[in-house]
This record gives structure tokens, sequence and C-alpha cells, in this order.
């Protein structure tokens, strides 16, 4: 899923300081499953923003209205009818949902409350790691099934860099070493010859480097 | 001869090969380059010029490779896939051959989180594995990765290195990696530090006995101390660099005037014990920031005259 984090405290009220009365619209999607954007966050931040305000003898009303999601335009169009008489819209979706927003109601002014981060899963309650990098291509079944393209630092396909010591990657010690990883996964199953070939030049037209993606599923076209 | 560089006119006539190495400057100032140049001349017999070494910007390895090359040094261009992706290390490679270049070391680069500008986007388009299978296809197929060929005699005739840290773990794996060099194509390879000799000499005997040592020059790294806290700092901080706890003790039972004669004292015994292992064909030394001392390890470790081929 995508992992977000909410942004500092001071960003999101420096966003807002000119207005009286926003709306905090939050997602049910992958955001409530990472804690940073659903029905219970929505109402956090809408507290702090409120009682910050007060504080400073500048009252702010926060409304709170929670989507299914807010990555399909068929959630976003349940805002109409919602959206007038605010000054502004904070969205707690990932970076999808503040662009459908913004697209859907031009005249709106939207902000994101949330930093996108990476896509990854939970190790464990309140921890999570990038996982994949959506380069287009996934070849993880010639790595033990780990990928170094999104945990590679330097996304290395030919075998640990000089750096990796003690299981541990060069950049920091708390990050895992994949191919320190990889290499004990593969010899565990004694397949480590799998990884003395060459791994050719990756083709990265199909990730990021290729230009905005779109799918088009004709099947699915109505 | 692949490349007719000294370097490889020197390994291939079974010398003993020395090499240097050379940091450019964080200005445009040649130089610095100039005056280091002056330790190194006819004391080594190429030298590597680094290429943004721990991701801190300094004067590009190219034009620090030609200024060494002015004041009548070979350059061993360092090149780093952190920072250009495959259409400029294409273009680099002709580039740098076309102005006399003739070996290249190709590396992955240092991250740069470690380095002056930890903001900055890195590239890794190719990783140093496939740098040297590039610059392998260009001099030996006359192809680039377009497909393009070049007409005989147009292409670059590099003499292909790499590097190698028997040091990083896991240890299963290096020689490995070896393997996977010297198969895309590395003519020669330069270790990390060496202090720890002994898991040295066990890489180099998995390396012998898996024919590697027939198919690429070894060259050993050797790294004097010049303080305990140098010591200290290469063994806690570093990544990747092994120091055992004799070394530290050795630099510690010296007065702290005596420490850089000490360390350079290890370094000369390094070099006689590297000698002697089946598969050295040379030492690369390293001498970070303290280039005046060249002069006096290699004569004292005994490795003057340098060979004229």
């Amino acid at each position: 899923m995508i992992i977000a984090e909410r942004k500092p405290i001071e960003e999101i009220l420096a966003m807002v300081q000119d207005f009286k009365k926003i709306l905090v619209v939050g997602c049910k999607g992958c955001v409530t499953v990472c804690n940073a954007g659903g029905v219970k966050e929505v109402g956090i931040l809408a507290s702090i923003l409120r009682l910050a305000r007060e504080k400073e003898d500048n009252p702010l009303t926060v409304d709170e209205h929670t989507l299914e999601r807010q990555c399909d335009p068929e959630y976003i169009d349940q805002l109409d009818g919602l959206m007038s008489g605010y000054d502004a819209v904070l969205s707690m979706a990932c970076s999808i949902g503040p662009q459908y927003i913004a697209a859907r109601f031009p005249e709106a002014r939207v902000f994101p409350a949330l930093n996108t981060c990476f896509m990854g899963g939970a190790l464990e309650h309140g921890v999570w790691a990038e996982f994949c990098q959506a380069c287009g291509d996934c070849k993880i079944h010639l790595f033990g099934g780990l990928c170094p393209i999104a945990r590679c630092s330097k996304s290395l396909l030919n075998g640990p860099c000089g750096g990796s010591s003690g299981g541990k990657c060069e950049i920091h010690k708390e990050v895992d070493c994949v191919w320190h990883l990889i290499v004990e996964k593969l010899m565990a199953q004694g397949k480590l010859d799998q990884l003395l070939e060459i791994r050719p030049l990756k083709d990265w037209s199909s990730s990021r480097d290729g230009g905005p993606r779109k799918i088009v599923r004709e099947d699915l076209k109505i | 001869m692949k490349s007719g560089s000294n370097l490889e006119k020197v390994l291939t006539a079974g010398h003993f090969a020395v090499t240097g190495e050379c940091g450019p400057p964080r200005s445009a100032d040649d130089q610095v380059i100039r005056k280091k140049a002056q330790y190194l001349i006819g004391n080594v017999d190429s030298v590597n010029m680094t290429d943004n070494q721990t991701s801190v910007v300094r004067m590009s390895s190219l034009a620090g490779s030609l200024i060494l090359q002015q004041e009548g040094l070979e350059a061993n261009m360092q090149m780093v896939c952190r920072d250009r992706n495959r259409i400029a290390i294409q273009s680099d490679i002709l580039g740098a051959y076309a102005l006399g270049i003739r070996n290249l070391l190709c590396l992955s680069g240092d991250h740069q989180k470690f380095g002056d500008h930890p903001a900055s986007k890195n590239v890794f388009d190719l990783d140093s594995m496939q740098l040297i299978q590039t610059v392998a296809m260009m001099r030996d197929e006359r192809k680039l990765w377009s497909g393009q060929e070049m007409e005989e005699g147009t292409e670059p005739r590099l003499f292909i290195g790499a590097a190698v840290n028997p040091f990083a773990d896991p240890f299963e794996f290096r020689v490995h990696r070896l393997a996977k060099k010297v198969a895309a194509g590395v003519d020669f390879v330069q270790t990390q530090c060496i202090y720890n000799m002994p898991k040295f000499k066990e890489y180099m005997k998995q390396a012998h006995d898996m024919g590697l040592t027939e198919k690429v020059h070894i060259l050993a790294g050797i790294t004097p101390m010049k303080s305990l806290g140098m010591a200290r700092y290469m063994k806690n901080f570093v990544p990747g660099m092994d120091v055992p706890d004799e070394v530290i003790d050795r630099i510690k039972g010296v007065e702290k005037k005596g420490q850089a004669k000490a360390g350079l004292e290890l370094a000369r015994e390094q070099i006689q014990e590297l000698r002697e292992i089946p598969g050295v064909a040379g030492v690369h030394l390293m001498l970070i920031e303290w280039e005046e001392r060249m002069p006096e390890l290699v004569k004292e470790a005994g490795l003057l005259p340098r060979p004229v081929v």
C-alpha cells in the first residue's frame, strides 16, 4: 500500500493561517491502514488546528469528512454540495487525493496534509518500510523474492557493494543491506548460482523515467 | 595489448605494479594536482584520479586526470555510476579516450548521503558490473548500447579497472563478485585498504582456487595510518573497512609523535607480505592527503626503480 505520514503541524498551520473555515477530508484507503489520514487522524488534526488557532485568538472552523477513497472520481463526487462555504480543503489522503479534489473543484484551494512517502508494508505495529519502487517490470524472483531496486540504496543488480557491513547498508546502520539478505536467502536454498550470472542493464522505460505512466484496460472500459 | 597503457604494459610484463591515488581539489585550482604529482612522478606506474569521492564535489576526474598527464604521470581515471546515466557514461568514456586517458576504473560510487550534497538526486542507471561491461563492449565490439558501431580504430581502447572489497559482507559472496567482474571484462582490480591480512589471504586463496588470478591483475590496497585517531576512525566509521585490534594496538603503543612513522613501517611490512601472496600483481598505495610521504614509502619498501616498459 501507499505509506504516508502527516506533515509537521507547523507546516499545516502555515498553510491555513489566512483562512477562517476549512474542511479536512480523510480517506479510508491506504492512509487509514497506515494510520495517517483515516477518520481518527482527521479528528485529531481538526482538534489540533482548532486549539492552536484558539490559542492565537484567531479561531478556525474545521469540519471533518472522510471519503471511501480519494483516488476514484465516483467518491470525489460525494464532496458535491459539501464544498461551499469553505476557504480551503485540507486533504489527508496520499497526494492523489488533493490532486483529484483540485481537479474536480477548480475554484477550491486544496492543500495536502500528508507527505506521501513510499510503497511498502508494516514491519510491526507502528513501523513501515519501503518494498517497491513501481519500476513496472518486476524481477524479484531472480533475487530470492527481495527487490534490489527499491531496497538497495544504489539499486544494484549484481551483488552487494563494498559498503555492506554486518548485514547493514552503508547509508545507515538501521537500514538492512538487501543484498546481504538476498545472498543469505539463495545460499540457504542452495541456489547461489542464480546470482553468478551478470544481470543486464535494466530497461527503465517502464519506470517513472519513461514519463508519467498510464494503464488502459479496454476490457474494463464502459 | 588492449590499451597500451603504461599500467597494462607493466602488469603484462610481469612486474610488480605500483599505483597511487590523487584526490582533486574542491576548487578549480590545478596547482593542487600539479603539486601532488611531483611526489608521485617516478614512484608509481599510474595514478587513480578520484571521481567526487565520498560524494563531495571536486574538480572532475577527467580534468584532474588530464592535469596529471600534463605533468608526465599516467592517470587511472575513476568513474562512478552515481552521477551519470548510460548516455553520459558512454559519452564521457569516448571523450576521455579522445583526450588521452588509457585506464578507467569502474565504480558504483559512494551514496550521496555521505557527501556535501545529501539532498541531490542519484542516478545508478548502471551498476559497476554493467559499467565494466559497457567499457568492454565499446572497446572489444566497437559498439554503443544503442547498437551504433564505431569504425575500426575509432573505439576507446581502455584498460579496464574495478574495485573489490574482500572485507565487506557477506564474505562468502566476495570472491563470486570478483568472478562476475572478470566475466564482465575487467582487466585489473584494486582492493579496499588491507589491514586484516589473514582474511585477505583467505580471499586470495579462494580467487586463486577459482582460477581468477590467471585472468585478472589484482592490486592490493594499502593506506598507511597517519595516527591513532585515523586508525580508530577507519575502524569505527568507514563502512566495509576491517581494522583488527592488533593494528590499533600497534599504533597505540607508540607515542603520538612517532605514530606516523609507525604507520609507514606497518605499510612497508604489509607490502613485503603481500608480495609473497600468489596472485597479487601489485600494490595500490592510497596515501590520503599524505602524498608527500610516497617517495619515502616506495623507496623503503624496495619498489624502486619503477620499470620502464
